[in-house]
């Protein structure tokens, strides 16, 4: 079991009236901890829940397999130069699905071309080269997660 | 029907608040949660979790076959479905009703009917509620004998935007030919809908919503929210009722919410939303929200209600048992939403561990959420740690309350915008009442967030706000 917010609120409507300065509240797997504020003006609560979920497998779930992380290709060449992600975050190719991606094997890129997309928790953050010359491989697939520093693409120089 | 189990399709503080309810009225829980979400507080309070599938919501949240099936196999009544993700999708609502399930929100019509901005608009053009003046423009000459109508400026909008989304401001003629066809372009890009919609622009507006239940038969309100402390159409407080606003406005504004979803014969919670125009003392129909809402509970506050527990008793069949003499407003209710967002880096958001989650306590205040020590925040869903209501005898003791409240909040591990909360708390314009959107990106301009003021109120130490 646990508490709700109109349960702390009576517990503290009780607690306000005693010289305890904190109390600790355990049932079974639910602990409770509330204690003055270090003003002296309110209370802080803090909980903390250490029931292990029970989980049960989807029978049809989604078959989608997750961005597995691979161990970096070693390059085709010496000399390339790598664009790694700045960020954590799910790596697009294209502004939308379905669309022309950014670049392509052999496009030219300068500091300021933006590469690609990257989401993480909503928010699309443009991608630049940050270095000049020609696209030559593209390692980390497109709509995959990424986490910062993984290797994007390998880049010649000119 | 009576639901006894419910498949929870959703994460974060809403399943943990959709938990609570289910358990006081005796109905089990599962929730549909992806395999980032297995450890989280809502899958340890469920008394089942079944796994739709991988992280990216695309391929677990968003997936309506996967939401289905397990509804199915863990033999479910309903399915909840919260809010954003599928809360709207009505080809999830039209699953239900086929797979024999309730779901738990309007029909798949009315979902159709609000979720198209054109169509939503037509339907408050006749049941009597003032639209932005404004419409459909197909030529160039169409849109220039609309402009000669309106007066500049003007906001030109996809149908197949919304949040804020694919909006252009036209504030001289002689850019309208060009703003046209750049709308058109991005329309068809962004929606695959190049419709688009010119409205007068509305330079000084609140944004007021008024929260509906219904039965399919009867509809009542249960009074008005403030949302107008928003950055990028984002809102970050919200209060009930709105503040300073008229008597007869806000009456005003109560009978068309009621308008509004009596001519849908809504069935559900819902929320009707207007742009309140300070400059004219008037008020237009923006859009319906089909679906619980982030700040619904400030309206509990107020009212005394569990929405949740309305919205299942709807899904029920039931008739509603509450008339609208049976909500009465009690005082003044504020909610601040915390996010995992850095303020001193455009508000970037970072996910992370929590390594420290103590939350205020005490008469009038309630946290929603489902942060706890340990707790992960993945990089895939939106960066909500929880939402901070509060509630006072009237908005001053709502406010006061709020500030000590705050003062008493320390989340570590994560940055997050509880120095933004702060700053807006003490801000005059806001202690007032009744700022309308144009405040929070004018008070952080003036006020940018670089110190983090709350460390120093309640730590000596340097960790937190990097």
């Amino acid at each position: 079991m646990s508490l709700n917010y109109q349960d702390v609120q009576e517990l503290l409507k009780l607690l306000d009236e005693t010289p305890y300065d904190e109390l600790t509240l355990q049932t079974g797997s639910f602990t409770l901890h509330l204690q003055r504020s270090a003003d002296g003006k309110g209370w802080q609560q803090s909980s903390s829940l250490a029931d292990k979920p029970h989980v049960i497998q989807a029978s049809i779930a989604a078959n989608v397999a997750a961005a597995a992380v691979l161990a970096e290709p070693l390059a085709t060449e010496a000399g390339l130069l790598e664009v790694r992600a700045p960020m954590v975050g799910t790596w697009y190719r294209s502004p939308k699905p379905g669309a022309e991606p950014f670049i392509q094997i052999g496009s030219q890129v300068t500091e300021n071309t933006v590469i690609g997309i990257i989401e993480v928790m909503k928010l699309m953050s443009s991608i630049p080269a940050k270095v000049q010359g020609t696209v030559v491989e593209i390692v980390h697939g497109d709509a995959s997660f990424t986490e910062k520093g993984q290797l994007l693409l390998r880049i010649r120089p000119d | 029907m009576n639901i006894s189990r419910i498949l929870i399709a959703n994460r974060g503080e809403i399943a943990v608040r959709i938990i609570r309810t289910c358990r006081q009225l005796g109905i089990e829980t599962v929730l549909a949660a992806s395999s980032a979400d297995t450890e989280s507080m809502a899958a340890r309070l469920a008394d089942q979790v079944v796994v739709l599938g991988p992280p990216p919501a695309a391929a677990s949240y968003l997936n309506v076959t996967a939401v289905i099936a397990a509804a199915l196999q863990v033999n479910a009544d309903a399915i909840h479905p919260g809010y954003g993700f599928l809360s709207e999708n009505s080809r999830l609502a039209l699953a239900c009703n086929e797979a024999g399930l309730a779901f738990i929100g309007p029909t798949p019509a009315q979902l159709l009917a609000i979720g198209d901005k054109l169509l939503a608009r037509s339907n408050a053009v006749q049941a009597g509620l003032p639209v932005v003046p404004g419409g459909e423009v197909n030529t160039l000459a169409e849109a220039e004998a609309l402009v000669e109508k309106l007066g500049l400026p003007v906001l030109i909008k996809a149908v197949g935007g919304g949040g804020g989304r694919g909006m252009k401001l036209v504030t001289d003629a002689a850019m309208l030919n060009e703003t046209l066809q750049l709308a058109t372009a991005e329309a068809e890009a962004a929606f695959a809908d190049p419709r688009l919609y010119i409205e007068r622009y509305v330079r000084s507006g609140r944004h007021v919503e008024v929260q509906v239940l219904g039965d399919g038969r009867n509809i009542i309100h249960l009074g008005t929210r403030d949302c107008s402390v928003q950055r990028r159409y984002q809102k970050l407080i919200e209060e009930a009722p709105a503040p300073n606003l008229d008597d007869e406005l806000r009456a005003a504004i109560h009978a068309a919410a009621v308008s509004f979803g009596r001519h849908l014969h809504y069935l559900g919670a819902g929320t009707v939303e207007f742009l309140v125009d300070v400059e004219r003392g008037s008020f237009y129909f923006l859009e319906m929200n089909a679906r619980i809402q982030v700040e619904h509970p400030v309206t509990e506050a107020i009212c005394h209600q569990d929405l949740i527990a309305e919205q299942i008793r709807i899904a029920e069949g039931k008739p509603l048992h509450l008339r609208q003499q049976d909500i009465e407003f009690d005082g003044h209710a504020i909610e601040c939403r915390l996010n995992a967002e850095d303020c001193s880096a455009d508000f970037r958001p970072v996910p992370g561990i929590i390594s420290k989650a103590l939350f205020p306590a005490g008469v009038g205040i309630r946290m929603d959420t489902h942060i706890q020590q340990g707790a992960s925040v993945p990089p895939y869903y939106d960066s909500l740690l929880g939402k901070l209501i509060v509630h006072g005898k009237d908005r001053a003791e709502a406010l006061h309350r709020l500030q000590a409240a705050l003062a008493h909040c320390q989340i570590e591990g994560v940055p997050t915008n509880l120095a933004l909360h702060v700053s807006v708390c003490a801000a005059p314009a806001f202690q007032a009442g009744g700022v309308d959107t144009g405040f929070l990106p004018i008070h952080l301009a003036a006020h940018p967030l670089t110190e983090t003021p709350l460390t120093e109120l309640t730590r000596g130490d340097a960790h937190g706000h990097a």
